[in-house]
């Protein structure tokens, strides 16, 4: 038995069907090892890394919201604005995403562990830790099961049936982009899920919602009154405000661009709820390996992503200290080679517009895409408008013959 | 009067506590004390840290470090110790130490520390320590104190005889709590070992045992006492005299039975003084250093101290799937080492990783307050543990 038992659709190939039962074995194994060698040089030279990036990070947040004390100044309005966004993403990415992944339990220092810390997000960590180590690092990328796959509010696979309400998905997935602290807050309680099974009465879903509400309160509380407030004696309560709703919403911005990077690029594997019945561990490593998808650039790239940009790596190995990730990735990348696995691995512009072109295609019927060109494109349009207006039987119709024209077009290429 | 204090000490108090809550809503998710630690790790309302100022070579394996604790140092009394952590090849460590100096005038501490042979910690104090080094402390504690003289015992040439008469017996770095009441009796200075007048109601006979003479802490700072006349030494070096019998005690310290006998060291030296002094009924005082080493075995008992269950485990499976088989209610997640969901405190014991047979120990007063927190979903019992659950 293998990972992917999904009969591969048009233009698909199984990408590990020549792997062996042994080959898996040997892979777990290898990664084992790599594991290993980090935990046992895992000291001193961490430990000072992670201090110095929460150094940092207060020394920026605190000199940006001073300086933003008269956001009045137009220059001290963007200083302070850029300063505060840098300081937001290296707190969610750098710090506490991998605080909270338990990275730097092994420190045994109580002020930076993943029991104790608490995250400027919108989202309780404790709730967080639930929803993202457990459903979405457990069940990367199965869909039905991973959460993180289009947050349960897209298509994100050609298996899913297409629906007309998929078209507006592309402006939902920039709604939520913005407002990306709230959507994760939101999908962390599984809002839709207790409203869809009406458990808004539930215990357990109330006390996790009290949980958010106060969290949420707190967060707009420090940003939209108590620092504007504070600037008050320069006339700059709106402009602290503004500024403050800024940095939030560039934080928003960019987050949501990394993760979208990390499972949603094209290349990148998705799996049925069948296929991990049983799954072994050599077969949950692959399935993380192809599951993920990387940023190439520079260190400073690694570190404002929270080394997210080593998705593979970070899926691989939840737990190791993120400053790690790039040292252990030629190692993990050779591994891909000599398995002939697909390591994907792009720039940040390339793997955004791959995910966000992946959002558009599928948020139109399979084929439509790829079949329309300037020449057929009122034929396409008209068939858009029947499928998008008809029942299912004419969406059914209308999508065969899609399909049988693109799988036409395919052997012509060929 | 009072009615006025109270109404002028509340607005103030109202306003501090304002200033608080502002302070707090500022900084949320993190606290004030965040922002201020970067700047005065050492102010009142810090945790307590300490700051090494500088490293005193004892031996060729002890050294004193000299520290300037933080604000809110409640000072101690000399034979005290501290819970210093610090922070070994960035994993933070729990040690205590007995507080060398009596209280100094400089309001500086100090602790000696030997590097035990494969120790985690006191190898890095005394070798790798550098001045300027952040250190964690609590405050000073420990019964194992000088007892202060009656009425009629205090001091006097003519009253000789009615001097408070004590025996140290003192092993390896156990001399430390001791040099430490020492040094607060008698100061020593450029011109020699001072004789303050509240001292000279002691009477102090010092037997100091080591494996050989130079390794000796402090062998030194016992030898300048005994040449000033304040105690009697009676060193007993294991190279030299032989392993000490205490059958042999009377022989070295002839008027024992008249004496209060305070003795610090290993278990092994604390029992064998407990079992003599009780056989003869005489007043004795210990404290032990260096509590007894967790052995890692196969599975042990789990004790979840706050639900106040204990289960037998195996060393097999996990200490989550057989707490809850055994009807403890655990927090977990994902079952595979990944979610850190299902982390406990640990007070002590020893637990296996069933994925790489790394070996995780608790040793009481070696580890931060609330224990060391473990995965219950990958870690094996290793040895009898406890958990606060």
């Amino acid at each position: 038995m293998t990972t992917i038992q999904k009969k591969p659709g048009i233009g698909q190939t199984n990408p590990i069907a020549h792997l062996t039962a042994e080959d898996l074995e040997l892979i777990a194994k290898e990664l084992d090892d790599i594991r290993q060698s980090v935990i046992d040089t895992r000291g001193e030279r961490d430990a000072r890394y992670i201090r110095r990036v929460i150094r940092t990070q207060r020394s920026i947040e605190l000199g940006s919201r001073v300086v933003l004390l008269a956001s009045l100044f137009p220059p001290a309005w963007v200083v302070g604005t850029a300063g505060l966004s840098i300081a937001k993403i290296l707190e969610n990415m750098e710090i506490g995403h991998n605080i909270l992944h338990g990275q730097w339990d092994w420190m045994r220092d109580p002020k930076i562990h993943s029991t104790t810390w608490e995250w400027d997000s919108a989202t309780p960590a404790a709730q967080w830790k639930h929803a993202h180590n457990e459903l979405h690092h457990n069940f990367t990328n199965v869909i039905g099961k991973d959460n993180d796959l289009g947050y349960g509010i897209m298509r994100v696979d050609e298996d899913q049936a297409w629906h007309p309400m998929h078209l507006g998905q592309v402006g939902l997935n920039f709604l939520n982009a913005l407002f990306f602290e709230y959507g994760i807050a939101a999908y962390d309680l599984e809002f839709r899920g207790a409203i869809a099974r009406g458990k808004l009465k539930d215990p357990k879903f109330r006390r996790e919602f009290k949980a958010v509400r106060a969290k949420i309160r707190r967060q707009v509380t420090k940003d939209y009154v108590v620092h504007p407030a504070l600037s008050v004696l320069t006339g700059s309560f709106l402009s602290t405000m503004a500024a403050n709703f800024t940095a939030n919403t560039v934080r928003n911005l960019w987050s949501h661009s990394v993760i979208m990077c990390g499972h949603f690029p094209e290349g990148v594997q998705t799996f049925e709820k069948r296929s991990i019945d049983g799954e072994t561990k050599p077969e949950w490593y692959v399935r993380q390996m192809l599951g993920s998808a990387n940023i190439s650039g520079s260190k400073l790239m690694h570190i404002m992503t929270g080394n997210l940009s080593h998705q593979i790596e970070h899926h691989l190995f939840p737990d190791l200290p993120s400053n790690r990730y790039g040292e252990i990735a030629p190692k993990v990348q050779d591994l891909f080679a000599r398995y002939g696995l697909d390591y994907c691995a792009r720039p940040l512009p390339q793997q955004v517009y791959s995910a966000w072109h992946k959002v558009v295609r599928l948020s139109l019927p399979n084929g439509w895409l790829d079949q329309t060109n300037a020449r057929n494109l009122p034929a396409q349009l008209k068939r858009l408008y029947q499928m998008s207006t008809g029942g299912p039987k004419v969406r059914r119709a209308l999508q065969a013959r899609i399909s049988q024209e693109q799988r036409r077009s395919l052997v012509e290429a060929a | 009067m009072l009615e006025c204090m109270s109404s002028t000490l509340a607005p103030a108090a109202r306003w501090r506590s304002r200033a608080l809550k502002l302070a707090e809503a500022a900084t949320t998710p993190l606290v004030p004390a965040d922002f201020l630690d970067l700047f005065a790790p050492m102010r009142p309302g810090a945790e307590l840290r300490g700051r090494v100022e500088s490293i005193h070579p004892e031996t060729p394996d002890a050294a004193t470090l000299v520290i300037r604790p933080g604000a809110d140092w409640s000072g101690h009394v000399p034979g005290q110790y501290v819970r210093v952590g610090v922070d070994v090849d960035g994993v933070r460590c729990w040690r205590a130490y007995s507080l060398t100096h009596g209280p100094r005038a400089d309001g500086r501490i100090s602790i000696t520390v030997k590097a035990v042979p494969d120790g985690q910690v006191s190898p890095f104090l005394v070798r790798h320590t550098r001045p300027g080094t952040l250190l964690h402390l609590e405050q000073a504690a420990g019964e194992f104190v000088l007892p202060v003289p009656g009425p009629g015992e205090s001091g006097g040439p003519d009253e000789h005889d009615r001097r408070m008469k004590l025996l140290f017996v003192t092993a390896g770095s156990g001399i430390t709590p001791v040099i430490g009441m020492l040094r607060n009796l008698y100061p020593s200075t450029d011109t020699g070992v001072l004789h303050l007048p509240r001292s000279a109601a002691y009477d102090i006979v010092v037997l100091h045992v080591a494996p050989s003479a130079p390794d000796s802490i402090f062998a030194a700072d016992l030898r300048g006492l005994e040449s000033a006349g304040v105690i009697r030494l009676v060193a007993r070096y294991d190279d030299e005299h032989g392993v000490l019998d205490l059958a042999d005690l009377d022989a070295l310290v002839p008027d024992l039975a008249e004496r209060t006998t305070f003795a610090c060291g290993p278990g092994g030296l604390l029992d064998a003084v407990a079992a003599h002094h009780e056989g003869r009924g005489l007043p004795l005082f210990t404290e032990q250093f260096r509590v007894t080493a967790l052995v890692a075995g196969e599975g042990g008992t789990v004790s979840f101290d706050r639900a106040g269950v204990t289960v037998d485990c195996d060393g097999g499976r996990p200490i989550l799937e057989q707490a809850e088989d055994a009807g403890v209610l655990m927090p977990s997640g994902c079952r595979m080492g990944i979610c850190y969901q299902c982390v406990l405190p640990m007070r002590e014991g020893v637990v296996r990783d069933l994925r790489t047979g790394e070996l995780t120990t608790a040793v009481p007063g070696e580890t931060a307050v609330g224990g060391v927190r473990i995965q219950t979903c990958i870690n094996a019992a290793a040895g009898p543990c406890h958990l606060d659950h």
